[in-house]
């Protein structure tokens, strides 16, 4: 499989004053392969999101390349990226802030054409209720409607609908069912496996949430402040984690089943680290049960371990 | 092994209820819930967002207050005492004392401006008697009971200066540091994340256990309830539709909303891709509700019946659901 989005050596960085910065993404080298879906996980403020701004060049990364479809897009700047942004599209977690509050239903799922030149009308609104039928919203009954009139789970179908209406290649999806309540999850993760059918859609679907981002992904990348732990496909990731933190991860989920004990973590007592002073060598060390001198001394390069699988850790668990 | 403890229930809750006026009618956040709690067990409260869990914890404890426009009835008991009297002042005394609480984001119940030790040293000032050296001693005790290392340079710390996980602790230190006899807690562990949700849990289940404390657990998660709770309440729209053990709620859910939340979930067990099974439609407005019951319009189990009669939660062999055509027998392990 051929890779449709291809990172190297991203860096975002966020100035916080008296020349600070925070490490939200450090040199991550991550590719998205055309067709598929790939989960990217992390704790709060490992930098997901910022990961997901940067490669739509909101704003663009502070360093590295990304490469989108035979488009280098940090090279890019205003008419060439936004030939290209038609086929890169983003979902937010917020469904009902990421609408404007003040516009009808149609014109928000419109606007994405408006923008990108469709000028006839009837053209414009036959796309328009095409992709609402897509996503189970009936036009005439929404159309003229208001974002607020809608609960959470229909905002983010409007929301599925606007980022579907050019067509893109790409969808960054990110914690698009995080506020989302458990019985309305389920319908829009569903929604997001049929559309990625129907539209051969290539996701990159941010989550915190293991047992969501396992029912969707083909692979997982998984984040601690600001690196990729490991990249693997998800069958092997959750049977055998190789990076600490991804074992620790997977030892905490609650599990919806009283008859399975509590995994133990094993993690060392303590926080996360701040991003502004990320530890030296590998990030997730202060936490790690397996750290050694090494693993402050040398940052550990991802690497491949085995066919597909990368893990970014001086003592793998596994190979 | 439910119930049967020496003496009455530590918490005796019947036929709560709170509705707010609103623009739009009447809207019943709470409608009729009776639990009881036992000291030393834990209730674990789920349901999805806006079925009532918060407001009807916080009607409990005189913290909806009728100020706000609220209508709150039904009875309720903390060891005998009759709770829906009190005034305010009362509340004030009981909450620092017998009842401690922990909230989703602490910064809520967190002094912005008073220095961390002295917020947990003030309930024991002020409802044990124990002068400012000896408050300031225990404070730093508890800082250490609750896992927070360099606990004397911490307690001279304000809020802001702490983690998110950090200051779930110190709201947890505050909650118990009168050694309530009933400690609720309102998505204690929402905003966290996962490792570090795991250690708090872990927090405040040793504590419940170590000084016998009965707990109120809401959570919207259902991996935490069932790693956490002893007993179980499921509420929709505002009801209690489901009251049973843990084990008999994962393992033979009655209610058949009870039964259509666990199978939506995605489960690690499955294979990627695995079709999961969504709950049509949405819950009800609570201010433009109908006859019937409330799941009808998403249930596949409903019958005539259900469009046109409210079913009660009824009891059989200790648990209770709110159904007309209940699920099977329970059966696996252990029910
Ligand atoms: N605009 C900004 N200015 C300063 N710091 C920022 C900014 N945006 C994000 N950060 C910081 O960058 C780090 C990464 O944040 P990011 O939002 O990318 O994390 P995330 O993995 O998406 O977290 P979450 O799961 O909470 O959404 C965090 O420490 C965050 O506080
Ligand atoms: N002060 C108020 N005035 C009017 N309605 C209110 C008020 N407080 C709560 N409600 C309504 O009461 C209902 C129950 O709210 P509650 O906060 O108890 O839900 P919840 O189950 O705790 O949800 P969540 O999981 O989102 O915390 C909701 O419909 C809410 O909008
Ligand atoms: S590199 Fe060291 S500290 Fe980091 S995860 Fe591996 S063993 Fe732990
Ligand atoms: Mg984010
Ligand atoms: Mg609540």
């Amino acid at each position: 499989m051929s890779d449709l989005l291809r990172m190297t050596d991203l860096n975002v960085e966020y100035p916080v004053g008296g020349g600070r910065h925070v490490h939200a993404v450090s040199d991550v080298t991550l590719a998205v392969r055309k067709g598929e879906t790939l989960g990217l996980v992390g704790e709060s403020g490992s930098g997901k999101s910022s990961l997901a701004r940067a490669l739509l060049q909101l704003p663009p990364p502070k360093a590295g390349s990304v490469l989108f479809d035979g488009n280098e897009l940090t090279q890019m700047r205003g008419e060439a990226l936004r030939a290209v942004r038609p086929r890169l599209q983003m979902i937010f977690q917020d469904p009902i802030a990421s609408l404007n509050p003040r516009r009808r239903v149609a014109e928000i799922v419109a606007e994405p054409l408006v923008v990108s030149g469709v000028r006839d009308p009837a053209e414009r609104t036959r796309r328009v209720r095409a992709v609402m039928e897509a996503v189970g919203l009936d036009p005439d009954v929404v159309w003229t409607r208001r974002p607020h009139e809608f609960s959470g789970g229909q905002c983010q179908r409007i929301a599925i609908a606007r980022a579907l209406v050019l067509e893109p290649k790409l969808i960054v999806c990110d914690e698009p069912v995080s506020a989302l309540d458990v019985s309305i999850r389920a319908q829009i993760l569903n929604l997001l496996e049929d559309m990625k059918a129907r539209f051969g859609l290539t996701l990159l679907f941010i989550a915190h949430d293991l047992a969501v981002v396992k029912s969707v992904s083909d692979r997982v990348a998984v984040m601690y402040l600001g690196r990729l732990c490991e990249v693997a496909d998800s069958a092997s990731l959750f049977a055998t984690p190789a990076h600490p933190y991804t074992a620790a991860l997977m030892a905490a989920i609650p599990v919806p089943d009283p008859d399975i004990p509590l995994g133990d973590t094993k993690l060392r007592p303590g926080d996360p680290p701040s991003p502004l002073d990320p530890p030296s060598g590998c990030r997730f060390r202060t936490r790690c049960p397996h750290a050694e001198a090494r693993c402050a001394a040398e940052v550990p390069p991802l690497r491949e371990i085995a066919a597909g699988r990368e893990v970014a850790c001086h003592f793998p668990l596994i190979g | 092994m439910s119930g049967a403890v020496s003496g009455g229930p530590l918490l005796s809750v019947r036929d709560a209820r709170v509705g707010f006026g609103t623009v739009r009618g009447l809207l019943r956040a709470v409608d009729g819930v009776s639990f009881d709690l036992q000291a030393g067990r834990t209730l674990g409260i789920v349901g999805e967002s806006g079925s009532g869990k918060s407001v009807l914890v916080r009607s409990l404890i005189g913290l909806v207050g009728t100020g706000s426009g609220a209508i709150v009835g039904g009875e309720v008991r903390l060891d005998g005492q009759d709770l829906r009297g009190l005034s305010a002042a009362s509340f004030r005394h009981l909450l620092g004392r017998d009842i401690g609480i922990v909230f989703q984001d602490p910064m809520t119940s967190l002094n912005p401006v008073m220095k961390i030790g002295r917020q947990i040293g003030e309930g024991l000032r002020l409802n044990r008697g124990l002068d400012s050296a000896a408050a300031a001693r225990r404070a730093v005790e508890l800082l250490v009971e609750v896992g927070i290392p360099e606990p004397e340079r911490r307690a001279s710390q304000y809020p802001h200066e702490l983690s998110g996980g950090m200051r779930q602790r110190v709201a947890i230190a505050i909650a118990i540091a009168c050694e309530p006899k009933l400690l609720i807690a309102d998505e204690p562990t929402t905003a966290l994340d996962v490792t570090v949700q795991r250690q708090i849990l872990d927090l405040l289940q040793r504590e419940q256990r170590e000084r016998g404390m009965a707990m109120i657990l809401i959570t919207h998660d259902l991996g935490v309830a069932a790693g956490r709770a002893d007993d179980i309440m499921v509420m929709y729209a505002g009801r209690a539709v489901e009251m049973a053990t843990t084990r008999e709620i994962f393992r033979g859910p009655r209610m058949p909303y009870t039964e259509a939340l666990l199978r939506s979930l995605p489960r690690l067990t499955d294979p990627t891709h695995t079709r999961l099974s969504a709950i049509p439609g949405r819950p009800p407005d609570l201010a433009r509700r109908g006859t019937g019951c409330s799941f009808a319009p998403r249930c596949t189990y409903r019958s005539g019946r259900c469009e046109a009669e409210e079913p009660v939660l009824s009891r059989e062999g200790g648990r209770g659901f709110a159904c007309f055509n209940p699920l099977g027998t329970s059966g696996g392990a252990g029910a």
